[in-house]
């Protein structure tokens, strides 16, 4: 923002909090205090420490007046790498990195007479620990897209929802629904900037005015179009079922009993894969999230009488705070503002 | 030796019937020697937000300090307490940004939301969520507890009954656990009172 100081002098701010004084006159600057408590007075309305240097030039005379920067008032966007250094002193110091929660996975996808189906299992593995037997790897990125996700947890969620949200911004940008080519090519040069490291294997499926489209596409940004995929540990067991059963112009119920069998065979025989099948079917005009669709896994090993306990957890201190009373305010007869 | 292995910890977190618990251990060690038993893993956002952190400490400190500030910028912007869920994605987004360098913490967020409505979800060290409709566990003891709360937890449990089964699995894994242990710390929050009670649990 600008603003006329005095006839001759101008103050500039910019949004670093760095004003900036541009005088033509430097006689002007005899007044520099004077001006500095005005500007003061009348643009901060605080109280800042402020240390300035000044220059003089022949003919414009630049004054800078340096705020102490507001803390993190909005965030950087990007990746923030200030602890590398510290964590790479820690593993030369022999204590090694964690393991992230990956998802194991079989994740699939088919095109069949009107669109497509995507299928997921629901495990995910932290080391060879189940850490969730639920999770949803299909993945919303627009109303008639989706992308299923194996590998590292976090980067699959992650690049998913940053480009779901870049694809609608596009959206409003164009006012057109989104194409499937559009969010391919979103996550294949995200992922080819990280050359590798954001590890997500992603099978994205939808339909657009284009037609129905199906691609893979891998951590380090390759990418594929095909007919029918699998990716994940349990690729190849779900595969071998694609590659014997497949064929063109399946119908739906063909189409989803074909992809329920393939995760089912990852889930059976691949031990990163488990749990539930995730099923979920793209036409054109709608779609269908069918979680949960088939439940292959129930737990059947639950004791109906429950668990009791012969001796009782012993409590050194107990310290009880009731909670703060919700007030609700009820308008006395009437708007208060009508006269 | 793993980084989260420094320290020691084990937090679990259950959901009852409106009502939630949060349990952690006591232990705080430097490898196999312990320096105190009384430290604090469970910290708290708002009347109805706890958030635990498990691995290394001095992490889990300072990851607590930026969500505090994050917290207390949204109260003043919003004039409002967070949502938990809205809690766990501000947590997730923290973790994620040091993707490639990260906090050495694995939280586990519980809190009750809308119409009170209990919410529990725990993360790995860099942000994958992991929302579960009965129990969450994180630390050292983690493997233990899987177990223990697998066999002994029931939906729907009221909050005496919850607190007692909360205290037998926390206990009862950290004692399988060298580096955590030394009491027990448990937070029982319904939509009328927060509960806080300190267990009595093996020394050693």
């Amino acid at each position: 923002m600008m603003k006329l100081l005095t006839s001759q002098t101008w103050v500039l701010a910019s949004k670093r909090c760095r004003f900036l004084l541009l005088s033509s006159s430097p006689r002007q600057l005899r007044y520099l205090p004077l001006l500095i408590r005005f500007l003061l007075a009348d643009l901060l309305q605080i109280g800042h420490s402020v240390n300035n240097r000044s220059c003089t030039c022949k003919f414009i005379t630049f004054t800078y007046l340096k705020m102490p920067s507001d803390t993190m008032d909005v965030p950087k966007t990007g990746f923030s790498f200030d602890l590398c250094r510290r964590n790479d002193m820690l593993a030369k110091k022999g204590l090694k990195s964690p393991s992230y929660l990956k998802t194991g996975t079989t994740i699939v996808g088919l095109i069949f007479e009107n669109g497509v189906i995507l299928g997921a299992d629901t495990r995910a593995t932290e080391g060879p620990i189940v850490a969730d037997k639920n999770c949803e790897k299909i993945h919303y990125m627009a109303p008639n897209i989706y992308c299923c996700g194996a590998g590292t947890a976090a980067d699959t969620e992650a690049v998913t929802d940053n480009i779901s949200s870049q694809l609608k911004l596009h959206r409003y940008h164009t006012g057109r629904e989104s194409r499937v080519v559009t969010a391919l090519t979103l996550l294949k040069s995200h992922l080819f900037r990280y050359q590798g490291h954001v590890s997500a294997a992603l099978v994205l499926g939808g339909v657009d005015v284009t037609g129905p489209h199906l691609h893979t596409i891998y951590p380090h940004g390759s990418t594929d179009t095909l007919p029918y995929a699998t990716m994940g540990s349990g690729s190849l067991a779900a595969m071998a079922i694609f590659e014997s059963e497949y064929r063109e112009g399946l119908t739906r119920d063909e189409g989803v009993n074909l992809v329920t069998k393939a995760i089912c065979s990852g889930i059976f025989n691949d031990l990163g894969s488990g749990s539930n099948v995730d099923v979920c079917v793209i036409e054109k005009g709608k779609k269908e999230y069918l979680r949960n669709h088939l439940t292959p896994n129930p737990r059947t090993y639950v004791s109906s009488r429950g668990y009791t306990f012969s001796k009782k957890a012993e409590v050194l201190l107990t310290k009880i705070t009731p909670q703060k009373e919700l007030v609700e305010v009820v308008e006395v007869g009437g708007d208060a503002m009508e006269e | 030796m793993s980084i989260f292995e420094y320290n020691g910890s084990a937090l679990v977190a259950m959901v009852g019937k409106n009502c939630f618990a949060i349990a952690s251990d006591r232990r705080l060690g430097v490898q196999l020697q312990t320096i105190a038993t009384d430290f604090q893993r469970i910290f708290k956002i708002h009347d109805k937000l706890f958030l635990g952190l498990s691995g290394l400490g001095s992490d889990a400190q300072t990851l607590y300090q930026r969500l505090v500030f994050r917290h207390k910028l949204y109260q003043l912007r919003e004039e409002r307490d967070m949502k938990p869920e809205t809690f766990a994605s501000l947590v997730s987004a923290i973790l994620y940004e040091k993707r490639f360098g990260p906090y050495f913490c694995q939280p586990v967020i519980a809190g009750l939301g809308d119409d009170d409505k209990p919410f529990i979800c725990t993360m790995d060290s860099i942000g994958a969520k992991e929302l579960a409709k009965d129990f969450v566990v994180a630390g050292t003891a983690s493997e233990s507890l899987y177990g223990a709360c697998e066999s002994m937890f029931k939906p729907d449990m009221e909050h005496e009954e919850l607190f007692e089964t909360i205290s037998q699995a926390l206990l009862s894994s950290v004692d399988r656990d060298c580096l955590s242990g030394w009491g027990g710390h448990v937070y029982v929050v319904t939509p009328s009172e927060v509960t806080e009670r300190i267990l009595k649990g093996r020394m050693d």
